[in-house]
């Protein structure tokens, strides 16, 4: 019989006696969070190519846009694929402007501070890029004195703000889908309508799953049966968050997915079949 | 019948050893029938703690392979025919002798929270009276069973060894079953915050995950007492609305 000494109360970076794969999901986690972010920062950084209406450029609205560049709120005219000057908020895009500001950098930080203060996403790379801890019963990474979200990381307090933004983007989302539908003023559908229009389905599953948002329609009450309308609301955010982690993943990808799909048809890379005589 | 092979924690808090058993498994035993042959067969003097054997009493937490379970509910069949099967004590706190750990820091936590408050507003001819809607979010909390398996696997308490700063999440079901109770009066956000520790949980749910009573720890106590917190701390809009509405809470 072989026995072997061990410190039980040794804690070491990694250290555990699990035999399980349990590194897969850091593994996962890390390959999706690095392969979209290098995607956008690529794809924020191109300032082309975010726009589609069949090469209309009508004063009419429709077409499709990237989420990753919607709401317009400046644009540079004479982009290959960007969208007509009518389209953005405050037109043209100021001459004062670097040269390597694109219309994605205005609005990227409405996602990305919603998704970073996510409590999900906070529990996925606490755990795949701090190791805070890596997994479940697996050693975290050593810190001299732990403080949690209550140091530096306090600014995770106001993910609420994060999501009223967030929904703010997402009927924003929502009304370019619709607008997907138009080219030239035109009823129709194409493959990229239906596109645009399952990415902010998806997002609203995740934006009304979040936390925060469970907790604003009915959570904060300790008397739930007081308002059967909260307490509805409450409920049904209740089935959204109960996989929120799903939501998450998958409005990531689509988002990510609707970008290339539109900037690959704006290239001319790949024919959007669609309904419109042109 | 199968021959396996255990490695079990023989030892106290400052020195031990994985000492190796054989031991013959039958089918539809429990890790918790294979240590009790160990001890029948093999190590008289081997100490384990359990008492019901049913999942029920929380008495026979250990960690199996390294995971944070119950003994008793951990099937044989749930391993590989040829897996060693490595048995120790829940790590975070003090080995009294092999796989005995002393978790009395726990008791003494729960002692530290305000205790229910009943609103006598509240109370009528029938006594004190609730909907079921407004008891079901915190009939969840009750089916926690002290097994500590949330304590343990916690890395503030496990790796960081924060007890100074957080309760744990055994404890913030507590807290939570408290704070959301419709009659109760007592506010604990302030301890919440400050003295239990809300903010040194990084919600990475480890807690959840080895919950043999499957509360969902993080999603339905932990978040909601940590928005509890920023209503009261950190939200300058709820600020403004209870300055408006002269609501203290």
């Amino acid at each position: 019989m072989a026995n072997s000494s061990i410190n039980i109360r040794q804690s070491n970076y990694l250290g555990t006696l699990r035999a399980d794969n349990w590194w897969l999901y850091p593994a996962f986690v890390v390959f999706g969070f690095t392969s979209f972010v290098i995607y956008a920062t690529w794809a924020a950084f191109q300032g082309d190519n975010y726009y589609f209406d069949g090469g209309l450029m009508s004063e009419h609205f429709g077409g499709y846009l990237s989420p990753m560049y919607s709401p317009l709120v400046w644009v540079k005219s004479g982009v290959h694929g960007g969208a007509p000057l009518h389209h953005a908020w405050l037109g043209e895009m100021p001459a004062w402007m670097p040269a390597f500001v694109t219309p994605a950098f205005f609005i990227v930080g409405f996602p990305l501070a919603f998704r970073f203060t996510c409590y999900y996403y906070r529990k996925a790379y606490y755990r795949a890029f701090a190791g805070a801890p890596p997994a479940c019963a697996v050693g975290a990474v050593p810190q001299k004195e732990y403080k949690g979200e209550t140091g530096l990381l306090i600014f995770q307090n106001l993910h609420r703000y994060a999501l009223y933004f967030a929904i703010l983007v997402l009927f924003i989302l929502a009304y370019d889908a619709f607008m997907s539908f138009f080219r030239d003023g035109q009823l129709g559908v194409g493959v990229g309508s239906i596109v645009l229009l399952v990415n902010p389905i998806l997002l609203g599953a995740y934006t009304f799953g979040c936390h925060s948002f469970r907790h604003l329609v009915g959570g904060k009450m300790d008397c739930m049966s007081c308002s059967k309308g909260r307490l509805f609301a409450w409920k049904n955010v209740t089935k959204l968050n109960m996989n929120h982690e799903l939501w998450a993943w998958c409005s990531l990808v689509w988002v990510g997915f609707t970008d290339v799909y539109i900037r690959l048809t704006a290239m001319g890379v790949i024919h959007d079949f669609h309904t419109w005589a042109n | 019948m199968a021959l396996r092979t255990f490695k079990v924690y023989r030892g106290n808090d400052k020195a031990g050893e994985l000492k190796e058993y054989q031991v013959n498994v039958e089918e539809g035993m429990v890790v918790l029938d294979v240590l009790h042959r160990i001890q029948a067969d093999q190590e008289n003097d081997m100490a384990i703690r359990w008492n019901c054997k049913a999942g029920k009493c929380g008495s026979c937490s250990c960690e199996i392979n390294g995971k944070p379970k119950l003994s008793c509910m951990t099937r044989m069949n749930s391993y590989g025919p040829d897996e060693v099967i490595t048995v120790t004590p829940i790590k975070t706190f003090p080995v009294i002798k092999d796989l005995v750990t002393d978790v009395s820091w726990n008791y003494a936590q729960n002692k530290r929270i305000k205790p229910f408050q009943p609103d006598p507003k509240k109370k009528d001819e029938r006594g004190y009276y609730m909907m079921q809607e407004d008891v079901e979010r915190t009939q969840e909390f009750r089916k926690c069973i002290e097994c500590f398996l949330c304590q343990n696997v916690c890395h503030v308490l496990r790796d960081h060894d924060r007890k100074d700063a957080f309760v744990g999440p055994r404890f913030m079901i507590r807290l939570a079953s408290l704070e959301m109770h419709p009659l109760d009066i007592a506010d604990r956000i302030p301890e919440v915050r400050k003295d239990y520790g809300s903010g040194y949980c990084n919600i990475t749910r480890c807690c959840t995950d080895v919950c043999p009573e499957h509360i969902q720890i993080t999603d339905n106590a932990i978040i909601p007492l940590k928005e509890r917190v920023v209503d009261r701390y950190y939200d300058p809009i709820a600020w403004v609305a209870r300055k408006i509405t002269g609501d203290k809470k």
